[in-house]
């Protein structure tokens, strides 16, 4: 069986409000990504744009960039899944490359949020839950999120300490990630009034527990075997791939302390690679909000259903423990373009089996988990990538 | 209501409503009158709610509408401090999901009962509210 690699991988710095148009902003990880995998416009013979287009006042970016980037004539088009856009548009290209259609498909993420306030942002995000009968009641994502920060907290006993632990973790890797947008070392001091971080947002969620909106882009290069070969020293190969779904509607969720659609996407990525949770050596998890890092730790298997928690009380998901997580500062303090936050996602998980993640490298890995929700746990990809 | 008349009381639901025009306009209509209203399948027996007019299983359109009645268990819920755009005259308020066995119900807390009362796995029960403007909804009472 002919293995799919990705050979390239780029990021924008992700910031508040990003000085440039959207193809400007795109550019940047394009020239990295390109760079990279050492490639000509014309080696790329599809591309997929990924972003969740409520955001966008561009409609079908895909015409926009494909031009100024020069990938015309080949074929463009959009995928979106809300926050996980951009890994629904590796899954996709993993399948154009499989199936023996195009040997190299670039996946373009991307968000300018800067655009619309936080409010009329946060009124957006509530219309990517069920607009029929949940956002007339004034939804928004923290609000759904904080409902499975609650839920976990009564069924396992899970504190508002425990949550801040994560923001804290993310906090001290970001300093050495320069693509970040917050890179300060927090303590818990940060979490106790009056720092506005310990306010509360949508109880029991405190502001410090939630993600920054930021505009930012990402770029992945997925090739053939054969392509990725000829252009590459250090390909990192697609070893399992998984992606699930869950009711839209939370009337129709059956517990509110764990995302099913996570635990099946990674249940279908770990089948796939013939892999389990001990053979992960580093991992990016979707920690748009610090509750969402613990489920990750259950839907993964990194921790037992309710021991989260203890996970990251123990310290083992920093740079040393046992299975380290967000080890580049993950949502929490990189920033959180929508459309863009999966490729980044796999951009360090590539980074850290070549070996090149800087500072933030951790011991020797060789194979990485990228974990990436959209929506409330609404859709889940997980994607497990190798060395071999 | 006349043939030429367009029917979109949805969009009296909630505080503010992002859709008009559903085939299960009378859940506004059967609001009007006092009552939760979810649809079941005639021909599979599934509880819907929140309503629909379509069943996926048995892939008829052949509902009946069902009253949502007595007590749910509170599953989970949050208080808003910070609201999207067109809801922050009515902040804050609480969001949350009852477990009734066969279905469940999304929606707000009624504003008198204060988030300190509130614990996950308590009976609430759901009441229809009126809203300025002609909007209509429900909230979640102590049972």
């Amino acid at each position: 069986m002919s293995k799919v690699g990705i050979i390239g991988v780029g990021q924008s710095k992700f910031v508040r409000a990003y000085p440039g148009s959207i193809r400007e902003m795109v550019f940047e990880s394009f020239k990295e990504a390109m760079g990279d995998a050492k490639m000509k416009e014309k080696d790329i013979d599809a591309t997929i744009v990924c972003s969740a287009p409520e955001y966008d006042k561009q409609r079908s970016p895909s015409g926009v960039f494909a031009e100024y980037l020069g990938l015309n004539p080949q074929p463009t088009f959009y995928a979106e899944s809300l926050c996980s856009s951009s890994t629904t548009g590796l899954r996709l290209a993993y399948s154009l490359v499989k199936s023996g259609l195009h040997d190299a498909v670039m996946v373009l993420g991307f968000q300018k949020m800067s655009e619309i306030s936080a409010a009329e942002s946060q009124e957006r995000m509530g219309r990517g839950a069920d607009i029929q009968w949940e956002a007339p009641f004034g939804t928004m994502m923290p609000a759904y999120y904080a409902m499975f920060a609650r839920g976990h907290m009564a069924k396992y006993g899970t504190t508002p300490d425990d949550l801040a632990l994560v923001r804290l973790k993310a906090s001290k890797y970001a300093v050495f990630n320069d693509r970040a947008m917050i890179r300060k070392e927090l303590t818990m001091d940060a979490f106790t009034a009056p720092n506005p971080l310990g306010n509360i947002l949508s109880s029991p969620l405190r502001v410090g527990d939630c993600c920054s909106n930021a505009d930012g882009s990402s770029c992945l290069i997925v090739a053939s075997e054969k392509k990725a070969k000829e252009f590459s020293e250090k390909p990192v190969w697609i070893k399992g791939l998984g992606s699930a779904s869950a009711s839209v509607n939370m009337a129709g969720r059956e517990v509110f302390y764990s995302l099913p659609a996570a635990t099946e996407a990674a249940r279908q990525a770990y089948a796939m690679a013939g892999m389990k949770p001990d053979d992960i050596d580093v991992a990016e998890v979707h920690d748009c909000f610090t509750i969402a890092e613990v489920l990750a730790y259950e839907s993964l298997g990194f921790a037992k259903p309710g021991e989260g928690p203890a996970l990251i009380r123990a310290k083992e998901t920093y740079k040393e423990g046992k299975i380290p997580v967000n080890v580049d500062g993950g949502l929490l303090s990189k920033g959180h373009p929508i459309g863009a936050t999966g490729g980044s996602q796999v951009r360090t998980i590539v980074l850290q089996l070549r070996g090149e993640a800087g500072d933030m490298q951790v011991k020797d890995p060789s194979i990485g988990l990228v974990h990436n929700v959209g929506g409330v746990g609404l859709y889940a990809n997980v994607t497990i990538l190798g060395r071999e | 209501m006349s043939k030429k008349e367009i029917d979109n009381r949805f969009s009296k639901f909630g505080t503010v409503s992002f859709t008009g025009i559903t085939r299960i306009n009378d859940f506004i209509g059967y609001l009007e009158q006092g009552k939760l209203m979810g649809t079941k399948c005639k021909k599979c027996g599934i509880h819907y709610f929140p309503p629909r007019a379509d069943c996926s299983h048995s892939l008829d359109s052949d509902m009946e509408w069902f009253e949502v009645q007595g007590a749910g268990k509170l599953l989970s819920f949050s208080t808003l401090t910070f609201a999207p755009t067109g809801f922050t005259q009515d902040l804050p308020y609480t969001i949350a999901v009852l477990d009734y066995g066969d279905y469940k119900v999304f929606g707000r807390v009624d504003k008198a009962v204060a988030e300190n009362d509130l614990a996950v796995g308590m009976a609430m029960k759901a009441v229809v509210q009126q809203l300025p403007n002609e909007h209509i909804t429900y909230v979640f009472q102590k049972a």
